[in-house]
């Protein structure tokens, strides 16, 4: 069933690329396709039937427009700091490091790559629950965990129902 | 209209690279420039290409907009991996031990 699945993805990814439907390409993609499924079918869907994979998705496509506001409001913020005079007076970075509450890795690495793509915060390092970030000024560090953790919890079901 | 907003959101692609270039060379450390080297092109880069994706549908055609739908699953390509590969360069430093400048670091040494 997972091979089935993998192929069909597959065989869509080289409908898009390659875009030309006489039989000579269809052929060559169904064999390409079939052949890199049988290669590479254990190296995904290492998680066997699990519920409300489907919801999870679509709760994680909504977190997206969320996350894009953020990131945009943020580089702006980065984008003024850079092109104002005196660099130096305007920043004051800090390396902060704080627990989470998440548990699950899928969303710790969600997590983690959020703070990272809003400009201002990066992700140094993540061992087991804590967090390490380095905040370029007071009013991006100010800012963590705070929202972004309770969104990500809600999108993995990390808080309970 | 399609033609305007591709030139508008480019230009704003535009802007942010330039911004963030300048904080590039302006910035005192390596961590403060990864901020201004990693972040400011995942933006700026995604609102090129998406200006890219919607110029490619001005003549609406079944080829056009497969170009489209590639320009889009790079955008999502570079959603993904921007943020991992800066996070690999900063951690890289960090093992190595880079010390990050502070305020009062620079107070001190004055």
């Amino acid at each position: 069933m997972h091979f089935i699945y993998m192929f069909l993805i597959m065989f869509g990814f080289w409908i898009v690329l390659s875009g030309k439907f006489d039989a000579f390409h269809i052929t060559l993609g169904v064999i390409s396709c079939l052949i890199v499924s049988f290669l590479s079918l254990d190296l995904f869907f290492h998680e066997t039937k699990k519920k409300g994979r489907i919801a999870e998705v679509v709760r994680f496509l909504s977190y997206i427009p969320w996350l894009v506001k953020e990131i945009v409001l943020a580089t702006i913020h980065v984008a003024f700091i850079a092109l104002r005079p005196n660099v130096k007076d305007n920043i004051d970075p800090k390396v902060i490091m704080f627990k989470t509450r998440l548990k699950k890795d899928l969303s710790k690495v969600t997590f983690a790559n959020s703070i990272t793509l809003t400009p201002g915060t990066i992700t140094i390092k993540v061992s087991d629950d804590e967090f390490y970030v380095h905040a370029l000024t007071k009013k991006t560090a100010e800012g963590l965990p705070g929202e972004m953790e309770e969104r990500v919890g809600k999108v993995f079901k990390e808080f309970g129902e | 209209m399609i033609i305007a907003l591709t030139v508008l959101l480019t230009v704003t692609g535009f802007f942010f690279f330039f911004a963030t270039t300048i904080g590039l060379i302006r910035f005192p450390d390596f961590y403060s420039r990864m901020h201004a080297a990693g972040k400011g092109d995942t933006l700026s880069s995604l609102l090129m290409l998406l200006g890219l994706a919607i110029y490619s549908l001005h003549h609406f055609s079944f080829g056009n907009f497969l170009v489209s739908l590639k320009i889009i699953f790079i955008m999502v390509f570079i959603f993904l991996a921007s943020p991992t590969a800066t996070h690999a360069i900063i951690d890289a430093g960090f093992e190595s031990g880079v010390k990050p400048w502070t305020k009062e670091e620079e107070r001190a040494e004055e």
